[in-house]
């Protein structure tokens, strides 16, 4: 299995995305963003998170255009698995591949803790290796991570099964950390081949550290 | 030369988080009969071109494809 995981300037995790997909058996490949062109073997393209542009005008606007990008938008459309994390979530709604948008936290703070996530949908080939209801605790960091779409695009996710995880508590109940529409923590594109999520399931790989939830997460990433 | 000046606020119905606590600091400060606060960006361009048509066009063009988030923003073109 082999993932090819984009770097732009101002990118910070894609060295623990590589660590962490590594520990789980896969090749790694990071892509500068200035090639036009994915390795042909990729099987999961990684959009990793950090601060791509210093998230100047507003995250993930300007990296959507660097020159990867458009393999990137071909990939997808091929029906390559592409998945975002974090800042990779909204470089994704910033180039059309996904719905909605990221607006700034409702607190207004940036904000970094575990959080209780719930799975919503595993009808696809992210999540199938978790159950629906199952509860995972994964990390999130972000300061621009309050999910927005109109009510017609909402209508559409909730028709689709495209909503995968909703911020939670440990019982699964709702508890919103950052004001998203629904509480929605990660969606995915109509034909369920590319997929955002704000949590970091890349740093929940030890019990020592907090929470290994994200073996599984990731392990599903990988299955297909 | 055409000076185009681009204001990029959240779309009405879209919460504005900042212009909310900006209204509460106000509040604070004892501003009374504030209704409503949003808070926006203004984008200053120089353009090469004096023609007022052709600078609104290209400009609308910036705007939909990366200077707004037509998704959740709505933009205002001035031509000077």
């Amino acid at each position: 299995m082999k993932v090819s995981i984009l770097q732009f300037p101002g990118t910070n995790c894609e060295y623990d995305t590589q660590h962490a997909f590594e520990e789980l058996g896969a090749t790694t490949e990071i892509i500068w963003h200035k090639s036009e062109t994915i390795p042909a073997d990729t099987n999961l393209l990684v959009v990793a998170g950090g601060f791509s542009y210093g998230d100047y005008l507003r995250s993930g606007a300007i990296a959507r255009f660097s020159p990867v990008m458009k393999a990137v938008t071909q990939y997808a459309k091929d029906g390559g698995k592409v998945l975002g994390i974090c800042n990779g979530f909204q470089v994704l709604t910033e180039a059309g591949l996904l719905p909605g948008a990221l607006k700034r936290n409702d607190n207004l703070h940036f904000i970094s803790k575990y959080h209780h996530l719930k799975v919503i949908n595993n009808d696809n080939i992210f999540l199938e290796k978790l159950d629906n209801g199952e509860v995972v605790n994964i990390p999130i960091a972000h300061h621009d991570g309050n999910f927005f779409i109109d009510s017609d695009g909402l209508q559409d996710l909730k028709a689709n099964n495209q909503i995968l995880l909703k911020y939670t508590d440990a019982d699964g109940e709702v508890k919103n950390p950052n004001g998203s529409i629904d509480s929605i923590a990660g969606v995915c594109n109509k034909d369920k081949n590319v997929f955002g999520l704000m949590p970091h399931p890349e740093r929940a790989m030890e019990l020592l550290l907090g929470s290994d939830d994200g073996v599984k997460m990731l392990q599903g990433f990988l299955a297909n | 030369m055409t000076t185009a000046i681009v204001n990029i606020s959240l779309k009405a119905g879209v919460l504005d988080s900042q212009g909310k606590a900006v209204h509460h600091a106000l509040d604070s400060l004892h501003f009374k009969g504030v209704n409503d606060v949003r808070v926006g960006k203004q984008i200053v361009l120089k353009l090469d071109t004096d023609d007022k048509t052709q600078a609104m066009t290209e400009v609308e063009k910036m705007c939909e494809d990366i200077l707004a988030n037509t998704v959740i923003e709505d933009y205002k073109i001035e031509l000077i």
